[in-house]
């Protein structure tokens, strides 16, 4: 860093070491600890062990989302039930407020933090979940954190943190018709690949981020991890202060105002120095499909399955092997043959209201393609009620979707929706790793239209083209 | 955490870049509240077919590799999920000590909170230890964290570079959230200097 020019990422940092001598990694304080069922039982297990408290209960949330059922129906997984009792019982022993299943509050962990207005501009967001990282869209530092660290959250408010490199991924020009942040996110994934952002904070720029939604920024900033970056961030602008406004945990009055002055604040100085710099011109991203088992082997929906031997390096080409015997894929086939046989629209990447309705307006009036199974998850109960109030759950039911109730549900098969062994999902989830939606499962990771597209016609279909559907 | 200074054991290779934690531990295995018992778990849509019978092409299938407490991995080893599980069974499992050219951040950060020892070494490096593993068949390698050395099947040495702060964690085998709340007069004053942006997670 030159002078005393700031990143947005130095900038938050800053305000919240809370204690840093040289030789040791630095003292963060934590604004807010979102939990979850999963990550977090032998954490409250710790503190008992040791006969600790929670710091700040005020400063914690949590609710139930990976191992719920979506069918409406009670959890009758007896592993899965005692875990979910787990939370029940250490929020209730520790004095955390818990949006259980049928509070009305309750879902995906990354949609309910910033719907209900607890996920502000320049605050520090931690979560025993990697896609914590989806926070980042309003100008906060938010990371995942593994199990013993969701402890010391718990014990102390703090986290001790080697502070990570910082790295701008600057987005030029402007999207094409029928391009959305999903094709963005998963287009810079195949150019930066999935280790490309590892130690950094990414810090997304450019003036395409200022005319998507709050629902397509999260978008980015979720993937971040995949590719391997420690935290994603965007700069608050009014996009961001018009969706926070009225939300139940937002400020009001005399200090919505004196928030919206220190959040306008929130920016990296125009000569603020990163340790690295991207640039990505958004015009030449087609819509996306994945084609392999991570998130970064990506193609464009008008290109093929490449071959093994287009790739140089040897460990490449054997990953490239691997994974399309996985896929069940042969090299120069055209992406939109691929047929699908399920089709998925959830997960913390892509089950807000935004995505749902840009899913609807595919589907309306159509049909899901015979032999396709076809399902909406609403990222939280907000927005299945929001969608309900606008009749999206009717052009979904029409088309013949399921409509679910809220949860992580197909993204990761912990609850009973998952991808049988050998068939092959649109999903706009996150992760394509094997056996992530099921054993043997072969997941295409998509946005929401291109999702809503295969479904309609049973094979990946170019979104700038929506004719073809008819 | 049990402290680690010095280990002389068997080697095991899994040579392929960017293994995620999802195959590291699956996420069926995820439900359990303990935090003990996942070595059973591990690599297990990998290790084992659906009957259950070991996959005989599978790395840790090899029978060289059977007792190994060191594992050589690929670039990018731990990727994805942050489930802390995935160095939990490596553990149970018997693994100590893992070696690759690049981990992912938040799986490291895990393997220090689990006592594993992350090692990065340069990609060639990496790859000449690991053939020279598979030469010389269920030899052993001495991995000295006091000193940053590794010592070859050849008895030739090898130096790492690890984060001072996170070494004496490991080699002492500490508990950072008592020494974080050593310092709860730092944490009460940054509380009063810093009012919350929120006033409660409890929601009228």
């Amino acid at each position: 860093m030159t002078g005393m020019s700031k990143t947005l990422f130095d900038r938050i940092w800053d305000a919240h070491v809370v204690r840093d001598e040289p030789g040791e990694p630095a003292l963060i304080y934590i604004d807010l600890h979102l939990i979850h069922e999963v990550s977090s039982p032998q954490a409250f297990e710790g503190l008992r062990l040791n006969e600790r408290r929670v710091r700040r209960p005020d400063l914690s949330v949590a609710t139930m989302d990976h191992n719920v059922p979506t069918d409406g129906g009670p959890v009758t997984d007896p592993l899965a039930r005692r875990q979910l009792e787990a939370l029940r019982a250490n929020c209730e022993e520790f004095g955390v407020p818990l949006y259980a299943t049928g509070s009305g509050r309750e879902g995906i962990v990354h949609v309910i933090g910033p719907e209900l207005g607890l996920t502000q501009p320049g605050m520090t967001i931690v979560c025993g979940d990697s896609h914590t990282s989806t926070h980042g869209a309003f100008g906060t530092l938010a990371f995942g954190i593994g199990t013993s660290e969701v402890e010391h959250v718990l014990a102390t408010q703090c986290l001790p943190q080697a502070k990570p490199r910082s790295m701008r991924v600057l987005l030029r020009g402007t999207l094409q018709p029928g391009v959305t942040a999903k094709d963005v996110i998963l287009g810079a994934i195949g150019r930066i690949g999935v280790s490309g952002g590892t130690g950094h904070v990414i810090e997304y720029a450019g003036d395409v981020l200022r005319d998507l939604s709050m629902e397509g920024r999260m978008t980015i900033c979720n993937m971040s991890i995949e590719a391997g970056a420690r935290a994603g961030m965007i700069a608050p602008d009014d996009v961001t202060f018009s969706y926070l406004e009225g939300r139940p945990a937002a400020p009001r009055g005399a200090a919505w105002e004196r928030a919206l002055d220190a959040w306008s604040e929130l920016r990296s100085d125009p000569d603020a120095v990163f340790d690295r710099e991207v640039e990505i011109d958004v015009g030449e991203i087609s819509p996306q499909v994945t084609w392999g088992t991570n998130p970064g082997m990506v193609a464009p929906v008008d290109s093929v399955v490449p071959s093994p031997s287009d790739f140089a390096d040897p460990e490449r080409r054997e990953s490239v092997e691997r994974a399309l015997a996985y896929m069940g894929l042969e090299p120069g086939t055209p992406i939109s043959d691929i047929n699908v046989d399920r089709v998925f629209i959830g997960s913390c990447t892509n089950a807000r209201i935004e995505d749902l309705r840009v899913a609807a307006a595919i589907v309306a009036g159509r049909h899901v393609s015979d032999g396709v199974r076809a399902m909406v998850v609403p990222g939280s109960a907000a927005v299945r009620r929001q969608a309900e109030e606008e009749g999206i759950n009717r052009i979904f039911e029409e088309a013949g979707f399921e409509w679910r109730q809220a949860g992580c549900s197909m993204c990761l098969g912990m609850n009973p929706d998952v991808v049988q062994p050998g068939e092959r999902c649109a999903s706009t989830s996150n992760r394509n790793f094997e056996g992530r939606q099921g054993r043997g499962a072969r997941t295409h990771l998509v946005s929401p239209a291109m999702a809503a597209a295969a479904a309609i016609a049973g094979h990946f279909v170019d979104t700038r083209e929506l004719a073809a559907l008819e | 955490m049990r402290p680690f200074r010095k280990l002389t054991a068997r080697v095991a290779v899994i040579d392929r870049a960017d293994v995620d934690t999802d195959q590291i531990i699956p996420k069926q295995f995820l439900k359990r509240i303990e935090r003990t018992g996942y070595g059973q778990y591990l690599f297990f849509d990998w290790r084992l077919d659906e009957n259950g019978d070991p996959r005989p092409g599978f790395e840790l299938n090899n029978p060289a590799y059977e007792g190994a407490k060191i594992l050589f991995a690929g670039r990018n080893f731990g990727c994805g999920s942050s489930r802390e599980h995935a160095p939990w069974a490596l553990q149970d499992y018997g693994f100590d000590v893992l070696i690759a050219p690049s981990f992912a951040d938040i799986f490291r950060n895990n393997c220090i909170q689990t006592g594993i020892v992350p090692i990065v070494l340069p990609d060639g490096q990496v790859r000449s230890l690991m053939d020279e593993v598979d030469r010389a068949e269920g030899a052993e390698m001495t991995v000295d964290l006091e000193s940053c050395t590794i010592t070859a099947p050849s008895g030739a040495t090898v130096e790492f570079d690890f984060d001072p702060f996170q070494r004496a964690c490991l080699l002492e085998g500490l508990d950072d959230i008592a020494r974080a709340l050593g310092h709860e007069d730092a944490i009460a004053a940054f509380e009063a200097g810093h009012p919350s942006p929120i006033a409660t997670t409890a929601l009228p």
